[in-house]
């Protein structure tokens, strides 16, 4: 185990060490400090860029494994719950209403609403017969789709579609720079928050009854649950875009090695979303070098043929 | 078929022609007549097309899937034609596509599409066929995972060869390719008769595997094939107007209820009858009526996606 972490670590230090030296401009990281503008280069592109994959990777996964501790369904993610459209809304409502609002004011909008959405989901699957594992995920992606449809209506209507298109549409790193990327800072700490409610969460997965019985206040816990998903997936939206599969699979494939107990898991569950996602912007990057694919292309292959072998090759449980 | 059944196909077949009348004559002034006529016919003819194979489609994907919720978009069926068309393009080049043309190319496609379709979908509703939400989510993520195949190929391919494709991806009801439009029309026809014809044996097939088999039919035969008419029919209809997810879950619910019968021979044209009503109406109210040309397909997604949902939460879906 020890070996295998000592390896992962390695892993990703290497893929950093890439990330800050694939790019067009040629930075040599030694000399670095004595070349003014290869220290442009890495302070205001890369650098950030690395810093932003990892955080996203980081707190998407951590996402993944509180949606799906509140869901008790292990094939539902942040991106397949009405999340990310629920922020799109939001984010539109307060462009249209209040045209010249600061920031902060539209990150609260775009959270409260991505809120919302994603209590809608939890109170429409609560409906569906508790055996059938398989019909969550399957409402999720439709109220995906349904809330989704109206994003774009009302960005047709409103001449907002370029906006619609940058946060729903396949996410992608390329634009970020130093000053664009730090509201990621934000899902980040909300990730955090998650790791301190860890133990809450792991028991609000074995269900309500016995999470009552074990003393646990369902509803305190819930809400926190919400906001830590609604949070992040609304910061990521809004500064690179939906990046899908990353919540879904990475909680999976760490479940599978070390079980449920997330007070352990959830580093290793943070720390594998940030190297897996790195791993896919360096592939984007390196492609069709010097130009770049979206991140979130190489994830819908990867992390669809991930999903569909955890799909088949598990009993259905949980 | 009996009187009650008759009646009800005539009063659709009226009604369809009474929406076509509306649409054909509804303020056509003086001048320039015969211009807007045949503007609007054209039209017409792509709208009734692509609706007649949408309808025939979802319904006898829903009998070869033996489910009511299912249909051929849902399981990613034009998430595959889609891949398919761009994958040529880029594999081909615009050098070649001159050389080729559109129909030849078109014909092409459809004849891939049905091989692909059948082997595809014919294991996984063969191999599953019990396990029906799991069949469904893995139909989704398959459709997810070709449309960011597709993606992938759009951006790595030339930009010429990009606008090649480029229609192909969003649903539109208003720019159909008129050049496909009478081969379209042709391999609808010929799709619908060869369903009509089998119409016996697809009501024995409906009945399930040991019955049907018992009964004396080529159950898996049945399958195969059923699946290449199903190709067919979404491929003219997402080559005429791109993928349209939700519309055949109205239209054959509508069928089912309205016919109140399991026999294909009423079916195939109530459903083929309901989708053009549905279409030609909804498009002169849009179009017409609204002023607001673009949102159909929209309009369409989100009642149909809405409809899905609530299917799902009577417990429809099992």
């Amino acid at each position: 185990m020890r070996l295998l972490l000592a390896a992962a670590g390695g892993a990703l230090l290497l893929l950093m060490v890439a990330s800050l030296l694939t790019g067009v401009a040629r930075v040599d990281l030694l000399s670095a400090w004595r070349d003014p503008y290869a220290m442009l280069v890495l302070m205001e592109s890369r650098l950030p860029r690395t810093l932003a994959v990892l955080l996203t990777g980081a707190a998407l996964s951590v996402a993944g494994v509180v949606i799906q501790s509140l869901v008790r369904n292990r094939f539902v993610g942040p991106d397949t719950s009405g999340t990310a459209e629920g922020a799109a809304l939001g984010l539109l409502a307060i462009t249209i209403l209040m045209p010249d609002s600061p920031i902060w004011l539209r990150m609260i909008a775009a959270s409260v609403s991505a809120m919302t959405t994603t209590a809608l989901f939890l109170a429409m699957i609560r409906r569906l017969p508790v055996r059938e594992v398989m019909l969550v995920p399957i409402a999720g992606l439709v109220l995906s789709g349904v809330l989704g449809s109206v994003v774009i209506f009302v960005g047709w209507q409103t001449d907002l579609m370029q906006y619609v298109g940058t946060w729903l549409m396949t996410g992608e790193f390329s634009g970020v720079i130093a000053g664009r990327y730090e509201l990621l800072w934000i899902a980040g700490g909300a990730a955090i928050l998650a790791w301190f409610a860890a133990d809450r969460l792991a028991i609000l997965g074995l269900g309500d009854q016995v999470a009552t019985g074990l003393g646990l206040s369902t509803a305190t816990v819930m809400r926190l649950g919400l906001t830590v998903v609604a949070v992040v997936t609304a910061m990521v939206v809004t500064t690179v875009g939906m990046i899908p599969f990353v919540g879904l699979v990475v909680p999976n494939l760490v479940a599978r090695v070390m079980g449920d107990n997330l007070r352990a898991s959830l580093p290793v569950v943070a720390f594998s979303g940030a190297l897996l996602l790195l791993a896919c912007d360096l592939i984007a990057r390196l492609a069709v070098y010097p130009f770049e694919l979206p991140v979130g292309l190489i994830l819908g292959m990867l992390g669809g043929g991930i999903f569909l072998w955890l799909l088949h090759h598990r009993p259905a449980h949980g | 078929m009996d009187r009650r059944k008759i009646i009800l196909l005539c009063g659709l077949a009226l009604l369809l022609l009474a929406a076509s009348l509306l649409w054909m004559f509804q303020g056509v002034g003086g001048g320039n007549r015969e211009f807007i006529l045949r503007l609007r016919a054209g039209k017409l003819a792509a709208l009734v097309t692509v609706a007649a194979s949408i309808g025939v489609a979802t319904v006898l994907f829903q009998t070869v899937a033996a489910n009511r919720v299912l249909t051929p978009s849902i399981m990613g069926f034009d998430a595959l034609y889609v891949l398919l068309q761009t994958a040529m393009v880029a594999s081909m080049g615009t050098a070649g596509m001159a050389g080729f043309s559109s129909i030849l190319k078109f014909l092409t496609e459809v004849g891939v599409m049905s091989i692909l379709a059948a082997l595809l979908f014919g294991t996984l509703l063969g191999r599953r066929g019990r396990d029906i939400p799991r069949t469904i989510l893995t139909g989704v993520i398959l459709g997810v995972m070709f449309r960011s195949m597709s993606g992938f190929l759009t951006r790595i391919m030339d930009p010429n060869e990009f606008a090649v494709v480029q229609s192909a991806s969003f649903a539109s009801f208003n720019h159909v390719d008129a050049t496909l439009l009478p081969i379209g029309a042709l391999l609808t026809i010929a799709a619908m008769v060869i369903a009509i014809w089998l119409a016996p044996r697809l009501d024995v097939m409906a009945l399930g595997r040991e019955p049907a088999v018992s009964l004396g039919l080529r159950f898996d035969a049945m399958v195969v094939g059923t699946l290449m008419l199903v190709a067919i029919l979404v491929s003219v209809s997402t080559a005429l107007v791109g993928p349209v997810t939700f519309f055949g879950l109205i239209v054959a619910g509508l069928a089912h209820g309205l016919a109140q019968s399991t026999r294909h021979a009423a079916l195939l044209p109530a459903a083929a009858l309901i989708a053009s009503v549905l279409l030609v109406g909804g498009q002169w109210v849009f179009e017409r009526a609204l002023g607001q040309a673009a949102t159909l397909s929209v309009v369409i997604e989100f009642a149909g996606g809405i409809f899905f949902l609530y299917l799902l939460l009577k417990g429809r879906i099992r």
